[in-house]
């Protein structure tokens, strides 16, 4: 089980208020990725859950219980550090040992634990070393093996692959997805990339100085977010913002629309622009295209390769029923 | 250093540093043994020729010689003992978030600045002085009969002052030692049910491994040949007399320069065999 409510949570530092009153729900099983800008208050928010910090008022509940007040050890939750946090002087083995030293699990189950943990994460040949003697994606696994034993009802990531290189971070990703779906355990993943979260998350809560902007499943939030700043976050490349007086025509006063849902032409299209950098990805081209007298910069995601080059006059066919419309409060417009 | 070339070049640039130091430590290393092996006594006839081993037997069969080892070892290991537990200690309290911690600081640190001669008269005529110390103040307060420190307590006497002088240096680098770790460790360790006193044992303690072994080590090295804190208390009475007091009292008092480097060299002896020990028992922290 690992059902776990805020209710109307709060944190301050001092005079900062971090978290203003929030109320969240996760349910057993989900994996749900909090996501944000850098110091919007995602960490202060898995600290709280994880009673690493105190909540300045509010009420936290696991499966039903008040945790509020409860000791880190006692909420049987289970946490992945950005730094990884192993335990330098001790080795691979006796890193995962630790908890359940800690909570008194008898030698022979301890064993079998450590074992099993042990060919899930492909670390069996490295039991004997010293975490400084492992790569980062060793240790990174070392610190989720260091969880799974515990058996806890729930898993907090902090950032967990911010420190791998791009190729392992993909391959690490898969491997807690495929966990995920083994255990079937609540996961609560904190990131900064939104890549990491529409991959990864049944339900994303994307964060911003502390309030909740909207919760959703990764489809629900890129199909429909709701205003402008979940619309700009959720995808890459970034939506394209446009105002004045084409999104009055719509009836809006910003419409966005995202670089995958304009079409680029050579010859005719609604709007008109001159190419600037192209970035070329092999399966798509990106093309930064200026003047259009609508915003500065348009961004259009081009399938395969394009034949325009730097200055070449372009058309741009964007897909009406994909728009996005926004009012000046930022909202999104039904 | 990796290439050739600049393996080579820094040993040339550390060459005259290391002449330097050998001939710095070898010519007074080298005058010690010759002298223990002559007759020389600078007021009673100067230089009377070769003495073969007589010094070495000498000084080893003198009733004062194995005393001296164990008053020599029982200070090091005493001094040591208290200064490490209490360092780890205050470390760990000048670590935590308090109000005032620069003055604190400052205040914990400022004993290593006192010269070991000074701090010594302080102690013996401040604070354990039988008619006007403060501690017998202290003791007449509670109507006991003030204690006569020095010469009825003298070995605790000397280990405290010896360690008030060190425990500064044993703080401050179990402090930058403590401040080292990683504060995410502790958190993991609070999340996977330690308590505080396991997370001590098991995560702050190992991490000071290398800092404790290295206050040892060094520590070791200056208190075998403390002096100057037994010359201004006790003088080397009352079963305070150390193994390089020994010497001094062979050299200059009975004006025996042969004898007491004999002494020096049995000195050098003792050195050796406890960093052997040392070695054996902390050394391997220090590997990475
Ligand atoms: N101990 C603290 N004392 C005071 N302010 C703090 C403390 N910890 C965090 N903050 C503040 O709270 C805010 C949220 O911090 P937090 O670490 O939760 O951000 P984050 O969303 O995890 O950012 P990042 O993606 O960079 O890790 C920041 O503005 C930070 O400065
Ligand atoms: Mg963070």
């Amino acid at each position: 089980m690992g059902r776990i409510t805020l209710d109307k949570v709060t944190k301050s530092f001092g005079d900062t208020n971090v978290i203003p009153p929030l109320d969240l729900t996760i349910n057993d099983g989900e994996f749900v990725v909090f996501v944000g800008p850098s110091g919007c208050g995602k960490s202060t928010l898995l600290r709280l859950i994880a009673g690493l910090e105190d909540v300045s008022s509010g009420q936290i509940r696991i499966d039903g219980e008040d945790a509020t007040n409860l000791a880190p050890a006692k909420r049987k939750l289970a946490m992945v550090f950005q730094s990884y946090a192993l335990y330098p002087h001790m080795s691979v083995r006796k890193n995962i040992a630790f908890p359940m030293k800690m909570a008194g699990v008898d030698e022979a189950e301890q064993k079998k634990r450590i074992e099993a943990a042990a060919k899930a994460l492909n670390l069996t040949d490295y039991l004997d070393r010293r975490p400084g003697q492992l790569s980062g994606g060793q240790r990174q696994r070392v610190a989720i093996g260091r969880a799974i034993v515990r058996e806890p009802s729930a898993f907090l990531f902090d950032e967990p692959l911010s420190n791998l290189d791009a190729a392992l971070r993909v391959n690490m990703r898969l491997e807690i997805s495929e966990l995920h779906n083994q255990l079937k355990t609540t996961m609560i993943y904190v990131t900064h990339d939104q890549v990491e979260a529409m991959t990864m998350a049944d339900k994303i809560v994307v964060l911003r100085a502390g309030h909740i902007e909207q919760v959703g499943s990764p489809l629900e939030l890129y199909r429909e977010p709701r205003n402008k700043f979940v619309a700009g976050f959720i995808g890459s490349p970034k939506m394209n913002f446009i105002e004045g007086s084409v999104a009055a025509q719509h009836g809006a006063h910003t419409i966005g629309i995202r670089p995958e849902h304009i079409t680029a032409s050579e010859t005719a299209g609604l709007w008109q622009g001159v190419v600037g950098v192209a970035e070329h990805l092999g399966s798509d081209t990106f093309l930064h295209v200026h003047n259009t007298g609508l915003t500065d910069t348009i961004t259009v995601r081009v399938n395969g390769e394009f034949g325009l080059r730097h200055g070449d006059t372009v058309y741009l066919n964007p897909e009406m029923d994909k728009l996005h419309k926004f009012d000046a409060q930022g909202l999104r417009i039904a | 250093m990796a290439t050739q070339h600049s393996r080579s070049a820094a040993r040339l640039m550390l060459a005259p540093a290391v002449i330097l130091l050998l001939g710095w430590m070898l010519v007074p290393l080298i005058m010690t043994l010759y002298f223990s092996f002559k007759n020389y006594l600078p007021l009673r006839g100067g230089d009377l020729g070769w003495a073969g081993f007589e010094n070495y037997t000498r000084f080893v069969t003198s009733s004062s010689f194995w005393p001296s080892v164990a008053t020599t070892l029982i200070i090091v290991g005493g001094v040591l003992f208290i200064t490490v537990i209490l360092g780890i200690f205050l470390a760990i309290l000048l670590n935590q978030p308090m109000w005032g911690q620069g003055i604190v600081r400052i205040l914990v640190i400022a004993p290593f600045f006192v010269m070991p001669t000074v701090s010594a008269l302080v102690w013996k005529n401040m604070f354990m002085d039988p008619n006007y110390g403060l501690l017998a103040y202290l003791w007449e307060f509670f109507g006991a009969t003030p204690v006569e420190w020095l010469s009825k307590a003298s070995m605790p006497s000397i280990i405290t002052i010896v360690s008030w002088q060190w425990l500064p240096f044993a703080t401050l680098i179990l402090l930058t030692a403590i401040q080292s770790l990683d504060s995410e460790q502790l958190e993991a360790a609070e999340m996977d049910g330690a308590s505080a006193t396991k997370r001590f044992a098991y995560i702050t303690l190992p991490h000071l491994g290398r800092a404790i072994t290295v206050v040892i080590l060094i520590q070791t090295i200056f208190l075998l040949s403390i002096f100057a804190e037994i010359f201004v208390t006790t003088g080397g009475a009352f079963g305070t007399k150390t193994l390089s007091y020994l010497i001094f009292q062979r050299v200059l008092e009975s004006q025996n320069v042969g004898l007491g480097s004999a002494g020096g060299v049995y000195a050098i002896i003792l050195a050796n065999i406890v960093a052997v020990f040392l070695m054996r028992i902390v050394g391997k922290n220090l590997d990475a």
